[in-house]
């Protein structure tokens, strides 16, 4: 056994009132093996990794259990040996590669600072070790890209850089914490690959930590699920997809969105994750659980099984059966004739770029540049893309904000490019927006009732402060809060609390268009099962249509009816979202589909199809803007631009192969 | 780099010319020649005759803008304006009130202030940084807990009384060395050793407490989380990556300061009596001799433009991801 941790017990805080966030945590790790612990945030995952480094934050401490490996205890070692254990027997990799490289040194030089600690025999020869290391991750050119500070790599290649770090002790585990969460999904694929090749080929056995589904279903060989400071079920990986045995396992599946949801409500898990700052005298998922009885009530669950695979739960698996809600009134996936509620016509979007003593403009970077969309009414649209391709923009050009370079947006009979002041003010309370990150776009000193109605006051649309209170009462029961809320300011309430408050400020303006810009990316999956919820049911009784921003194709399959792909600031393919998800004809939406993490068993590695990072807007390639990272370029792609070619019921393909 | 410069140095001519018409409308609108003239005769019985003689002696009998009387390019050039203020560009500094050719001073009395003030940067850099390292080191034990208390009490207390505490324990009781005065050449030195030890103490508790944030800011950074993780000592990791860092805002800091340490020390110089370009500048208001203070005036806007100027170029080189363009 490499790794043994064994009712581990970590704490945080004053030790008079402690938050208990590692609490009886057993978990053991053989070596080449893959072990995931699973978790929402706030559930001592992390902890949990920073405690076997003993690398935990100032008034974190481990205060029972015991962390083993190779049999000899962590947790007795001289702080001395402890730095060899760091970085050497075990390397670990952290969820932000764009600040867990120094800033103001190159990266070579801080891989060869790791080298120098912990591979002595290579003090002579330094250099070469860092290019192999660098070349082992994947880094071309290496010899000239070690010279490079951290700002010149992109996010992808930073991540490489950390990983190459962490391999330069040839470590027998490897912690990788949240690895992928801040990259897009292309480049998580590459990373994650990269990974599983660099475990077979040194054998290393690798803790990872995150809180995606699809990342464990790529990865783990075993999976602990963690809820609150505890592991509550441990299994491998088929048995936990097939046969989830605690309930909590069970409800996060539920939660997860995807395709074959599509007429069901989500099983949001009610409620929020219990405070840490507690000794828990019965079982820490009680409120939220569906099948809760008396029994547990009465103290702590027990652990049912052995180390190797079990769950903590008084309740008997077999016992549990899934259940699914059907939504009423469900919109059908059929298209139909009605006309799109907002046309956009090659809309362009250029920023300048000015250099010399007089700034002159020298180009321009081409965010957005000749798309064409429609928006159909009380439907969604998604756009998807990685990030930097431009879609932010669309939305942003949407609202004016800023005015578009170029292009027209028909919205009600008018060309909103061409409206300014009064005219353009009213129609801008038919087109609301909320954002990704609810926390920094709202102001902390407002409370939630000026919060909503601002844009009343600015439109005028009020009357006295009585029939708003009213009003804002109305709205907040709309979006599932209690109407006494409103006098709190926006610190108060949980990360989905402030979406939902989001949503109630931009339908304060009664809008016909609602602009979600990758409104769930910053959610755990079961609060994000409450916010699709409340989008869906809007969308059903307000007869709303949705630009739908999103990188995340689970939550396109769930809740679009159309999509749109976009690359390097055009749309490359368009139609239903079943003709996109299921026969995608652009080599771009097909390695994009493909590099979604899924879980199948029946399937076997699966080849990276899309290589390299995107390229630079300011200076896109020649000829089809894909070509470079294209597996079926051909002459002709490489040349010219191809059009945008309609097949049977509105399907969209820009590609000279299709 | 070469076009910023240029384009901040010409968004910098706005600004000088803008100091030097608000300090001219200051210096000769809102107190005209008159006041001044009548401010040194004294008040009482002060002829008409007398005030302007003053005002001749000293160009001030000129108009302030335009000379109707004289000819061709002389009506502009024979104004207080012209001679006055923008000579000021070429540094043209002219006449004191009391007829002492200011440029000459000027140049004279800079090495002494430079002598003070050199020092006491240089020297209470290092300290700061070791005391603010320090208690960066020891952070959440007592030794930052009390450290940060006695940073406090030191800012909180006057420089007046560093000053003054200084020269009766080490001047007066302990003899060790003069308490005023100043010497020629390599002489100064011994004139100089308390007020530059007086300038570094009063300025150890706002300065190490503030480098001391700034190390701590750095210090819960993810990067310095992956150089713990990595195996790196705490010292190494505090010098290699924490300082490193912190070092971009604090000597960005100090660049701004330097051009400006030429202006001398105004509280230092009077009480030592150093014959630099502080206490020029205060005999000078206590004279109401406003042609140097005028002078002055406008030297220190133009060495804080530079200050600001090298800063920004100092940003390029300490820090890679800043690029100027």
């Amino acid at each position: 056994m490499l790794l043994n941790i064994d009712h581990l017990q970590t704490h945080l805080g004053p030790s008079e009132a402690p938050v208990r966030v590692v609490d009886d945590v057993s978990l053991q790790l053989r070596s080449g093996e893959t072990f995931v612990l699973l978790g929402e945030s706030g559930c001592g995952k992390s902890m949990l990794s920073l405690s076997l480094m003993r690398l935990l934050p100032t008034g974190g401490r481990i205060v029972g259990g015991d962390i083993q490996l190779d049999g000899e205890s962590l947790l007795d070692l001289p702080e001395v040996k402890m730095r060899a254990i760091r970085g050497g027997r075990i390397g670990m990799i952290f969820q932000e590669p764009m600040t867990s490289l120094n800033p103001v040194m190159r990266v070579g030089a801080q891989v060869a600072e790791a080298v120098r600690l912990h591979d002595p025999e290579q003090a002579d020869r330094i250099n070469e070790r860092v290019i192999e290391l660098l070349e082992s991750v994947g880094i071309p050119d290496a010899a000239r890209r070690m010279h490079d500070y951290p700002h010149q790599l992109s996010g992808g290649m930073k991540q490489r850089v950390m990983i190459a770090i962490a391999m330069a002790g040839r470590p027998a585990l490897l912690i990788a914490d949240e690895p992928t969460t801040a990259l897009d999904v292309t480049i998580q694929a590459q990373v994650l690959d990269l990974l599983k090749q660099r475990q077979r080929d040194v054998g290393m056995a690798i803790l990872l930590i995150t809180h995606d589904l699809g990342v464990v279903a790529e990865m783990a060989d075993r999976v602990g699920v963690m809820y609150a400071g505890q592991i509550v079920e441990t299994s491998n990986l088929r048995d936990l997809y097939q046969h989830p045995r605690h309930p909590y396992s069970q409800q996060l599946f539920r939660a997860t969105p995807s395709a074959a949801k599509r007429r069901q409500r989500l099983e949001a898990i009610s409620g929020m994750v219990p405070p840490l700052n507690q000794r828990f005298k019965r079982c820490r998922f009680i409120e939220r659980c569906e099948q809760a009885q008396t029994i547990c009530q009465t103290g702590l669950p027990p652990w049912q099984g052995d180390n190797h695979s079990g769950y903590r739960c008084y309740v008997d698996a077999a016992q549990t059966a899934n259940t699914s809600v059907t939504v009423g009134s469900q919109t059908t996936d059929s298209p139909d004739n009605q006309p799109p509620l907002l046309s956009i016509r090659d809309l362009r979007a250029y920023f300048p770029i000015r250099q010399g003593v007089l700034r002159r403009t020298t180009g321009y970077i081409k965010a957005v540049d000749g798309v064409n969309l429609d928006i159909p009414q009380a439907r969604t649209l998604a756009l998807v893309g990685e990030s930097g391709c431009g879609k932010t923009t669309v939305g942003k050009s949407i609202l004016q904000l800023p005015k578009p370079t170029g292009g027209e947006i028909l919205y009600a009979g008018r060309d909103l490019t061409r409206l300014n002041g009064q005219a353009l003010r009213q129609l801008r309370s038919d087109i609301q927006i909320i954002f990704q990150d609810p926390a920094s776009s709202m102001n902390p000193r407002m409370r939630v009732e000026d919060i909503i109605t601002e844009g009343l006051h600015a439109q005028k649309l009020g009357k006295s402060p009585e029939t708003y209170r009213a009003q804002v009462a109305d709205l907040l029961n709309h979006v599932g809060l209690p109407a006494d809320t409103m006098q709190h300011y926006p610190h108060q309430f949980s990360g989905g609390q402030r979406q939902r408050i989001s949503i109630a400020r931009a339908l304060a303006m009664q809008p016909k268009l609602l602009i979600c810009d990758e409104p769930t990316s910053a959610l755990d999956v079961s609060v994000q099962a409450q916010v699709l919820n409340l989008l869906k049911r809007l969308q059903n009784t307000l007869q709303l249509s949705y630009l739908f921003i999103t990188h995340d194709i689970a939550v396109v399959a769930y809740l679009a009816d159309r999509v749109a792909v976009m690359y390097l600031g055009r749309i490359v393919e368009q139609g239903d979202v079943t003709q996109i998800l299921q026969h995608a004809q652009h080599p771009y939406t097909q390695a994009l589909l493909e590099a979604v993490p899924t879980y199948d068993p029946t399937r076997g590695q699966k080849p990276i199809t899309l290589q390299g990072d995107l390229p630079s807007p300011a200076n896109p390639p020649q000829g089809c803007h894909f070509h470079a990272r294209c597996p079926l370029a051909q002459t002709k792609c490489r040349t010219s631009y191809p059009p945008m070619k309609q097949t049977e019921n509105g399907h969209g393909v820009a590609c000279w192969l299709a | 780099m070469t076009a910023y410069i240029i384009r901040r140095f010409l968004y910098a001519l706005p600004v000088l010319i803008g100091v030097n018409l608000f300090t001219f409308w200051l210096f000769f609108v809102v107190n005209s020649p008159e006041d001044m003239a009548r401010m040194h005769l004294g008040d009482k019985r002060v002829t008409e005759q007398a005030i302007q003689q003053w005002k001749h002696e000293r160009g001030y009998d000129q108009p302030l803008f335009f000379n109707g009387s004289a000819e061709g390019l002389n009506k502009i050039t024979e104004t207080i304006f012209f001679t006055k203020s923008l000579k000021l560009f070429v540094f043209e500094f002219g006449q004191s009130d009391s007829g002492r050719h200011i440029g000459y001073d000027i140049r004279q009395r800079m090495w002494p202030s430079l002598a003070l003030a050199v020092p006491i940067v240089l020297v209470g850099l290092a300290v700061n940084i070791t005391v603010a390292l320090m208690l960066a080191f020891f952070r959440g034990t007592y030794v930052d807990f009390w450290g940060v208390i006695l940073c406090v009490a030191m800012m909180s207390i006057s420089g007046l009384f560093y000053i003054i505490g200084g020269q009766v324990l080490i001047g007066k009781l302990l003899n060790l060395v003069p308490i005023s005065g100043y010497g020629t050449g390599i002489e100064a030195w011994k004139f100089l050793l308390l007020p530059v030890l007086i300038g570094v103490v009063s300025a150890i508790g706002s300065g190490s407490r503030w480098y001391r944030t700034l190390f701590l800011e750095e210090i819960n950074k993810d990067f310095v989380r992956t150089a713990r993780a990595k195996g790196l000592s705490e010292s190494l990791i505090l010098f290699r990556h924490v300082l490193r860092n912190a070092l971009i805002p604090i000597l960005t800091g100090v660049v701004v300061v330097l051009p400006t340490l030429f202006m001398g020390s105004l509280l230092l110089e009077s009480f030592f009596g150093i014959p630099g370009l502080g206490s020029y500048t205060i005999d000078a208001i206590d004279r109401q001799d406003f042609a140097i203070v005028r002078a002055m005036v406008f030297l220190g806007a133009v060495l804080y433009i530079i200050g600001l100027m090298l800063t920004d170029i100092s940003y390029t080189l300490a820090d890679p991801r800043v690029r100027l363009d």
